[in-house]
């Protein structure tokens, strides 16, 4: 539900490596968005073809890499699982996970084009 | 024309990070325990405060901030308890935003022991947003159903207590509290699960009782 907040966000970060870097034109861009975030892929991708008319991202392509969700085993250290939100370490059975990937959103990378030198 | 790839990894959320973390030290400093408590609209999360507000009155001081789309009914609700409180009506946003709280706390009297944020009622986007808090409480009614945390697992999973609350209408409801607890625990196994009504006063003791030993055990990290 708040995605068009979060491309907003987005386009200050673009706007910013864009000047940084001299760009003219910003061509695509990558975000990781982890299945826990809490947003929706799609609705992220409407919000930026909205947002990215008449800026130097506009005709970028978006690339949106959907991450799972992972969990350490505090006991054993293994790395378990992907899949439904579950209980156990699927290697000792321990419950002391800890999940440690799955609520990221993040700008991965920018393809840019700038004049040549 | 030259093309060019530029690595930027930059969090989507890295400002509102950036600003609950400044947030948090401050509080801590400050000496103040913050509390976000997030469910979805008519969990009773006001009703909670409301009944805390006797409980902790006594010995403690609490301040309230209420996020809500419209109104400012819920902080009129706790300053009737003679509680200070602050309303942040979003104006249609989902949750709030550390920013926000930001601009409330130079308001906030540093001589307070709890700080509760009464996020938007919203199970889903407020579970994404840091508002600087030590401690994050989630409530689950009963009327609302024991199959609620695997639905909506970040809530559940990124919190420190779980409130079931109206326990009065177990009776009623064919809510099943032991089945809510052991499926949010599977989420999070280091959830603090308390059974509460707060009208009927079921396990309010109890937690009043939990967030003042929080607070003790927050200063005494301070110290």
């Amino acid at each position: 539900m708040h995605e068009l907040s979060l491309v907003a966000g987005l386009f200050d970060v673009l706007e910013e490596k864009a000047r940084e870097q001299n760009a003219i034109r910003i061509t695509s861009v990558k975000l990781r968005v982890g299945r826990l975030s809490g947003v929706v892929p799609e609705l992220i991708e409407s919000a930026f073809d909205s947002f990215k008319k008449g800026t130097l991202a506009d005709g970028a392509r978006l690339e949106i890499e959907v991450a799972p969700f992972d969990f350490r085993c505090r006991k054993c250290g293994g790395m378990a699982f992907d899949g439904e939100p579950a209980a156990a370490c699927a290697a000792c059975g321990s419950t002391d996970i800890e999940l440690i990937g799955g609520m990221d959103l993040v700008i991965e990378k920018i393809e840019i084009e700038i004049p040549d030198p | 024309m030259t093309k060019k790839d530029v690595l930027v990894l930059k969090d989507l959320l890295g400002t509102n990070n950036q600003i609950a973390a400044e947030i948090r030290r401050e509080l801590r400093a400050r000496g103040i325990l913050c509390v976000n408590l997030l469910s979805s609209p008519g969990s009773g999360k006001t009703t909670v405060l409301e009944a805390l507000a006797g409980r902790l009155g006594g010995r403690h001081r609490m301040a309230v901030i209420e996020g809500d789309i419209e109104t400012e009914r819920d902080a009129e609700r706790i300053r009737a308890r003679g509680i200070p409180a602050w309303q942040i009506t979003t104006g249609g946003a989902c949750h709030l935003e550390a920013k926000m709280i930001g601009k409330v706390l130079a308001d906030v009297p540093a001589d307070i022991d709890f700080l509760f944020i009464e996020n938007v009622g919203n199970l889903v986007c407020p579970a994404g947003y840091d508002l600087g808090e030590s401690l994050r409480c989630v409530l689950l009614s009963s009327p609302e159903g024991d199959d609620k945390p695997k639905k909506y697992p970040r809530a559940f999973l990124t919190a420190d207590v779980l409130l079931l609350t109206k326990s009065d209408l177990l009776p009623v409801l064919p809510f099943d509290p032991e089945k809510a607890a052991a499926e949010a625990r599977t989420l999070n196994p280091r959830l603090k699960v308390f059974r509460v009504s707060a009208l009927k006063g079921e396990g309010m003791d109890e937690l009043a009782a939990y967030f003042s030993d929080a607070l003790a055990r927050e200063r005494a990290r301070r110290a």
